[in-house]
């Protein structure tokens, strides 16, 4: 007999199993809402499969010190590290932490940029999920003068 | 249907930094209209981007991206004259897909 925590260990398994195996095709299980869906940091690098977080001075976040404008905010995450998997932005204090996940192939470099909407001063993470399940993160304070997120 | 994006695409060395602005509402979720009815969150969730028909990058945006969203990156290898197609699927299944040529 198994227990519901067993299989749902099981198929968090086996979905970042297929997730992993099928990357080079970029047949990924369809859009992971579970980590979109997470209100914490914790939680989100969690869904997207990392087992151990630390933080680390190769992983780098940029964005500016004061925004302005919530709706608008220019964040970017990059590190200089081999052997990244994924690269994640997330703003702790929104509805939703997780921003932007991007998965890094040989091809493309481990930095990318965007935009994004932050409801409220708050710290920003770059967190790098590595080919061995370790998340490096680095945060930056973003203050914002007018949210995004609200009407 | 949705507006082009614009993607430019500069080759610097052995990569190309590749900037693309898509055309999109990026609706939250959280907002409420006048009435004081949410509106239903509308997002782009997948982008992808290829070089010369070989994909390249993966991601998976959340409804906190920017409305009209911006993307950079770089990619290796890519020479002048190289095509960057690049995709987008929103969750109301949506879709548009782009090419620039590398300068």
């Amino acid at each position: 007999m198994q227990t519901r925590r067993e299989t749902l260990k099981h198929s968090a398994v086996v979905a970042g199993l297929l997730a992993s195996a099928g990357f080079p095709q970029f047949a990924h299980a369809a859009f992971n809402k579970a980590a979109f869906d997470a209100k914490t940091v914790q939680d989100a690098t969690k869904a997207v499969g990392a087992s151990s977080m630390a933080e680390s001075k190769d992983v780098t976040i940029t964005g500016p010190d004061i925004a302005e404008n919530g709706a608008v905010v220019p964040l970017g995450a990059s590190t200089s590290l081999p052997g990244v998997k994924q690269l994640l932005i997330l703003v702790e204090k929104n509805p939703s932490t997780l921003v932007a996940m991007f998965y890094v192939s040989d091809a493309v470099e481990a930095n990318f940029a965007t935009r994004a909407k932050m409801g409220q001063s708050s710290d920003v993470y770059a967190v790098a999920i590595m080919n061995d399940g370790k998340a490096l993160w680095a945060k930056k304070e973003v203050k914002v003068t007018l949210g995004g997120c609200g009407g | 249907m949705a507006d082009p994006m614009r993607i430019r695409a500069q080759a610097a060395g052995d990569k190309a930094t590749v900037r693309v602005l898509m055309s999109h509402e990026m609706e939250s979720g959280q907002r409420k209209d006048a009435a004081g009815k949410t509106v239903p969150a509308w997002f782009i969730q997948e982008v992808t981007a290829s070089l010369n028909g070989k994909p390249v990058l993966a991601a998976e945006w959340g409804p906190a991206v920017s409305k009209n969203p911006f993307l950079q990156f770089a990619v290796k290898g890519a020479k002048a004259g190289d095509k960057i197609a690049v995709t987008w699927k929103d969750n109301k299944g949506d879709t548009r897909t782009d090419e620039a040529t590398v300068s």
